[in-house]
């Protein structure tokens, strides 16, 4: 029988199976940053174990870094310890490190793909839940926590239980206006933010194939938005032609050799899936949250729903719960929502291609009165770009902050955070309660609604707002 | 580890869904390098709240969290096993867990027992009757139980002899360094290093 694209993955990193226990599979990359690492090293150092392949493992700071005054020691004290806590033991078990200050420095699941670190065909780790976003190049992976972080550091492999997979197909073409961002919030509100749980999700369909390895990631990265495992595209040419030349790809014979295995890294035909969603790209729209959660979205017509709408009981308390931490009634129009910040940036938009979107909208334009913006590359290498084509400018014309590389407002471990009551339009992941700062409220959008909803002051498409004359 | 086998104490009734990780402990307690400490931070945004259920007094020493359905989603840090454990908590009773959350405790020696929803209400209902009813979990013959109540739950058959036996992951892998060896030396000249 036919094997799907994560099977033979799975299949070919299989060091060890026996009955009734999980595989021992063996990890390719293993990305490390400041927040969930020290215990791992610290493990190991208690253990006197040696760490089994540093040549396979690469570090970076990015979580709670600030995006300002870099040149400067970090102001926080613990920010600063954890961050120097990594340095250690980056330099201690031999592992290279993209320090603040670093070209190569950036967020981890921005870092990797640039870099060319990350490949088709290949298992990737990190104590990240967005790991996911690696599977844009057919890769398998996936977040861990700090024990297996420990573990992975000190054998190269993991113990893992197969997965169940899901075909996520969507199919057609996508209106004007609409992106990855919108495509993923709309499969999340769909399948709920468990329907994914215990699968890996295969993104297919030819409004997959259309998009840009940055447009496939910012999918994938959401994937574990749906609780999945993991998210994955197969690889093709634009997947092929994305890494060709950079730094940590193959070249000369490797690269042909490469490029074979990589070819058969599909889906065969007559595989299965154990579960199946098809979604008309035709039908899609601009895409934002309303709730606490980031399957409580809607199109941006929409208006907040009411606890009445509810399925059952739990998703009632949920919709209560959400209306009263976002302070909302239903029946207000999405497009109403007055928004006093707005985030471009994160592991989910903060790509050379987001800012350009976003730099579109805002070019001759500024951004409403009393707005806050800030516009964070998700790497220093994507800062540059962006100022080599002007876009910094554009950004501060606009009236929006041009900041350093890192997670940022994405969850507020650095001083980049909302006060109490604030309400965002956000380009990253999570809407959690207090995830941008305690108290603070977040809609989760795309960057192009981002940029249309610092110009109009409330959530809105670029179809909103005013042509510039 | 310590071995889990059987644990009895009281429990708290937490009567809310899709509880994730940024609520079990919120990014700004997750500076900290040590494994201990974090009790402090566990659902410290509710805690502020008098009302929340962790601030009653007659839930005061409860070992047991029976929480709604799609417990521990969101981030992987594994903090949050960690702040559950430091305040306490031996077992977390739900009908769903986020996959992450549970390898996590799996690891850490939290017990994740997956029981039904109607089980997880008749639960709540007797222990907001009487707080210091008694809930026993136990993991060799699967089954909770308090009062009138017994259930069984779900736990993955590895996960459970690996509590059972108190034996850490990482030392059992290594046994099979020879494996390992053998897969790496089969590996395609054209993987990527990083250094
Ligand atoms: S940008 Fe946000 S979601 Fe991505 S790795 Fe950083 S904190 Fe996590």
């Amino acid at each position: 029988m036919g094997r799907t694209l994560a099977e033979k993955v799975w299949e070919d990193h299989i060091v060890r199976s026996a009955e009734g226990e999980p595989d021992l599979l063996y990890i390719d990359l293993h990305l490390v940053h400041e927040v969930t690492s020290p215990q791992a090293f610290d493990g190991l150092r208690v253990t006197g174990r040696p760490l089994r392949r540093p040549d396979l493992t690469v570090a970076t700071e990015d979580h709670n870094i600030p995006t300002i005054d870099i040149d400067k020691p970090i102001v926080d004290p613990v920010s600063r310890a954890q961050v120097e806590a990594l340095r250690n033991n980056c330099a201690e078990f031999g592992v290279p490190l993209y320090s603040l200050g670093d070209i190569e420095q950036g967020i981890v699941h921005v870092v990797g793909p640039q870099m060319g670190l990350t490949q088709p065909g290949m298992t990737v780790v990190c104590g990240d839940s967005h790991t996911s976003t690696h599977g844009a190049f057919g890769a398998l992976a996936f977040g861990i926590g700090t024990s297996e972080v420990e573990h992975v550091l000190a054998t190269q492999t993991l113990p893992l239980k197969p997965f169940k997979t899901m075909a996520i197909t969507v199919d057609g073409e996508l209106a004007e206006g609409v992106s990855a961002k919108d495509i993923i919030l709309a499969v999340i509100a769909q399948i709920g933010t468990g329907g994914g749980q215990g699968y890996v999700l295969e993104y297919r369909g030819s409004a997959i194939r259309a998009l840009s390895m940055e447009g496939r990631m910012t999918i994938c990265n959401m994937s574990i938005e749906a609780g999945a495992r993991a998210g994955m595209v197969a690889p093709d040419q634009i997947t092929f032609d994305y890494l060709k030349g950079r730094a940590k790809a193959p070249s000369g014979a490797d690269w042909d050799a490469a490029l074979d295995y990589w070819s058969t890294l599909v889906t065969d035909e007559d595989a299965t899936f154990d579960a199946e969603v098809v979604i008309d790209a035709a039908s899609l729209a601009p895409f934002v949250t309303w709730g606490t959660n980031p399957g409580q979205g809607l199109p941006l017509s929409g208006s907040v729903p009411s606890p009445d709408q509810a399925r059952d009981e739990v998703e009632r308390v949920a919709i209560e719960r959400a209306l009263e931490y976002m302070d909302l009634t239903p029946g207000m129009p999405l497009r109403e929502i007055p928004i006093d910040t707005v985030f471009v940036g994160s592991c989910t938009n903060g790509r050379i291609e987001d800012l350009r979107i976003v730099a579109e909208v805002l070019r001759g334009r500024t951004i409403a009165p009393g707005m806050r913006m800030l516009v964070v590359p998700g790497s220093v290498r994507v800062r540059l770009q962006a100022e080599s084509e002007g876009l910094d400018e554009v950004f501060t014309a606009a009236g929006a902050e041009w900041r350093g590389a890192g997670c940022s407002m994405c969850l507020a471990m650095n001083p980049d955070k909302l006060a109490p009551g604030e309400r965002s339009a956000s380009t990253s992941n999570r809407n959690f309660e207090g995830r941008q700062g305690p108290g603070g409220r977040t809609h989760l959008v795309s960057p192009a609604v981002a940029a249309a909803t610092a110009v109009r002051g409330r959530l809105s498409s670029p179809a909103d707002i005013p042509a510039v004359a | 580890m310590e071995a889990f086998i059987t644990h009895t104490g009281t429990a708290i009734p937490l009567r809310r869904s899709n509880v994730d990780t940024d609520q079990i402990i919120p990014a700004e307690y997750l500076k900290r390098i040590t494994r201990d400490g974090f009790e402090d931070g566990l659902f410290s945004s509710w805690r502020k709240d008098p009302d929340f259920v962790l601030n009653k007094e007659h839930h005061a020493g409860a070992s047991i969290l029976i929480a709604g359905p799609d417990f521990g989603t969101g981030s992987s840090r594994e903090h949050a096993v960690w702040a559950l454990q430091n305040y306490g908590f031996k077992v977390v009773l739900s009908s769903r867990f986020a996959d992450i959350f549970r390898g996590n405790s799996g690891k850490g020696g939290l017990l994740t027992a997956q029981v039904a929803q109607d089980v997880i209400e008749s639960l709540w209902e007797a222990v907001e009757t009487d707080p210091t009813v008694l809930v026993t979990v136990d993991l060799e013959s699967r089954t909770v139980s308090a009062g009138s109540i017994t259930a069984e739950f779900e736990v993955d058959d590895y996960v459970r002899w690996r509590l059972m036996e108190g034996l850490d992951d990482i030392g059992i892998t290594l046994q099979y360094g020879d494996e390992i060896t053998a897969f790496e030396a089969a590996r395609p000249s054209y993987k990527p290093v990083a250094g």
